[in-house]
């Protein structure tokens, strides 16, 4: 059963058209995440999803049915919030438990998710802490526990870790994949940032201005981008492009290569100048000019590259990628 | 900055305009609580001294309190205020949360429209609120002059906390929404308590001069039973003789209430003033 099905949902503020004809399905149990730049209409969609916002047009089927006239509390969902939004004069109990006091569940059903949630996130001992006397990452976990005893058909994430540190981020981000891995929850996650993307998805949807530009597993769209962007936003450093006459290469096309498919290679056709070396200790990131076009070349183990010397970089012809003048893969 | 504000010249310089403000502001306070318990030659004959064995003198109260439903002017001032804060408080909120938050053609518009009362003092159209009140028979009652300082408070409410709510996170309204909170328990259970500085804020705005003014209960409500207490104490203030000691008991008594109401504003507000400033 698909836990979620959009057809053509199309949405406008005035005259701005935000999300632009989005179709696409999440299976029952899959971790699907929206990745985009900022202001590619993804949180939007998030929140149309949600009921915050209604569609201007199109379907939203939640488990099989149309909720598009359903309120958000009716549409078995729970969200989480990238500023938490933790009910400020309820203590963590309370965060936790008003939802299902408002669908009148029974007190012992209560009791028994609540102390489900609190395991699962070890926050038992913060039980009677109000939201003021918690750290970032507690309140995350609090946030994410109210999601839980909700037992949604549909768990949403909007960008739920950049209010948390590089480290936490971390730690967080394998607490939610195990959590997705123990709750066998369908889930929607939104982020800007590729890493979260690339690690916690089954299946990636790269938005850009309102537009879905293409929908697969991470290493589908990794190894096989449909067009420029795509390519150039998965991958960390991005793709390196330049016109493909510079290494006579064929015509008018635009060539991209990974910076990990580049090498140092005496005789490459790439002649670079560099301009700054980051030592990684496992990886050296070299930045080099090449013409008037800026190389990021990821080289495996340390290297000895000093600023402002001429290297020669190569790469495998099957590892690189073609597109036309219109950014679409050709090759 | 740090420097600046821990040098101890500036601070002397700083606490001393402050205490000198303080004591011009509160003067004329004290004069009239001094000379309410003076008899009456010693009023004029030193009216800056203090009361002193020979001087001192009950009378200005005893006069009050004789003279005049005075317990009645005071409860209807109280009634008035209160009643008047509480509406000016419950309808600004509830507009400024329905400008700030839903988006419906025209809201530009109404806000501008509701901020508009600002600028125009409500006694210009003094004449026609008389008639209207004549007309529907509210004249010389208490809700005549709580639906006049209901309105006159109002703009101000709305314009102040409008701003306030916009602070208010979405998440959190949204959140609220999801957990299935209906529209008015997210206003009044997650957004109210929240801008409860601001409220404050605005209670102690529209409280003060609500409590002083004389226009629209003198215009409005002179009759006896709905006298309010700064009418009430115009009875002592005559066109040949006025009873001194007797005004200046009155006022000092009718300074007490504010004084109450602004303490338990005033914690809420200095962290409304700032708020804005330090979050």
């Amino acid at each position: 059963m698909t836990a979620l099905k959009l057809a053509n949902v199309n949405k406008s503020f005035g005259d701005v058209h935000v999300l632009k004809d989005i179709s696409l399905e999440v299976e029952e149990g899959e971790f699907v995440v929206f990745v985009g730049p900022s202001g590619c209409g993804k949180s939007t969609l998030l929140r149309v999803i949600a009921g915050l916002e209604d569609a201007s047009s199109g379907e939203i089927h939640i488990a099989g049915d149309m909720v598009n006239l359903t309120p958000p509390s009716k549409r078995g969902i729970a969200m989480v919030f990238q500023s938490y939004a933790l009910y400020p004069h309820l203590n963590v109990r309370g965060n936790m438990t008003l939802a299902l006091k408002q669908e009148r569940q029974p007190k012992s059903v209560i009791e028994d998710r609540v102390r489900k949630a609190s395991d699962m996130l070890d926050l038992a001992p913060y039980l009677d802490r109000f939201p003021s006397e918690l750290s970032g990452g507690q309140r995350q976990r609090v946030a994410i526990g109210r999601a839980i005893v909700r037992e949604p058909k549909l768990f949403l994430f909007d960008e739920p870790l950049s209010n948390l540190d590089a480290a936490l981020r971390m730690n967080t981000r394998i607490e939610i994949a195990n959590l997705h891995r123990q709750l066998g929850a369908s889930m929607i996650y939104v982020t800007h940032d590729q890493t979260e993307a690339m690690t916690l998805a089954d299946k990636i949807v790269v938005l850009r201005d309102g537009q879905v530009e293409q929908i697969g597993s991470p290493m589908e769209l990794y190894n096989n981008p449909i067009n420029q962007f795509v390519a150039g936003f998965l991958g960390s450093p991005s793709m390196n492009f330049f016109p493909a006459g510079l290494i006579n290469a064929g015509d008018h096309h635009i060539m991209g290569v990974r910076p990990e498919d580049l090498f140092i290679d005496a005789n490459g056709k790439l002649e670079t100048t560099v301009s700054h070396v980051e030592h990684l200790g496992g990886d050296t990131n070299v930045i080099a000019q090449f013409g008037e076009h800026q190389i990021a070349a990821r080289l495996f183990g340390q290297h000895a590259v000093a600023e402002g010397e001429t290297i020669r970089l190569s790469f495998n012809p099957e590892s690189a990628y073609s597109f036309d003048d219109n950014g679409i893969r050709v090759n | 900055m740090n420097q600046a504000r821990t040098n101890p010249l500036n601070t002397t310089l700083m606490h001393g305009a402050l205490i000198l403000y303080t004591l011009i502001a509160l003067f004329p306070v004290f004069i009239i609580l001094i000379n309410s318990f003076k008899e009456r030659r010693a009023i004029f004959r030193d009216p800056l001294g203090l009361p002193d064995a020979e001087s001192f003198s009950t009378i200005g109260y005893e006069t009050v309190m004789k003279q005049g439903d005075f317990f009645l002017y005071f409860q209807n001032s109280m009634i008035v205020t209160v009643v008047s804060l509480f509406f000016i408080l419950l309808f600004g909120a509830m507009a400024a949360y329905a400008l700030s938050e839903y988006r419906f053609r025209g809201n530009m518009l109404m806000g501008l429209y509701l901020a508009l009362g600002i600028m125009i003092p409500i006694r210009i159209g003094t004449v026609a609120i008389l008639e209207l009140m004549v007309a529907t028979g509210l004249v010389n009652t208490l809700w005549a002059l709580i639906l006049v300082y209901t309105a006159q408070g109002l703009p101000l409410a709305v314009f102040i906390l409008s701003e306030f709510m916009r602070q208010v996170s979405d998440d959190l309204k949204n959140a609220g929404r999801i957990d299935g909170l209906s529209e008015y328990t997210i206003f009044f259970r997650l957004v109210l308590p929240l801008v409860r500085p601001a409220m404050a804020t605005v209670a102690v705005f529209n409280m003060i001069p609500i409590w002083n003014d004389l226009w629209f209960p003198l215009i409005l409500a002179p009759s006896e039973e709905t006298k309010t207490l700064t009418l009430g104490s115009q009875v002592f203030i005559g066109q040949f003789v006025t009873d001194w000691n007797a005004v200046l008991s009155a006022l000092s008594m009718a300074i007490l209430p504010v004084l109450v109401l602004y303490v338990i504003f005033s914690r809420q507000l200095i962290r409304g003033l700032t708020s804005g400033a330090v979050k």
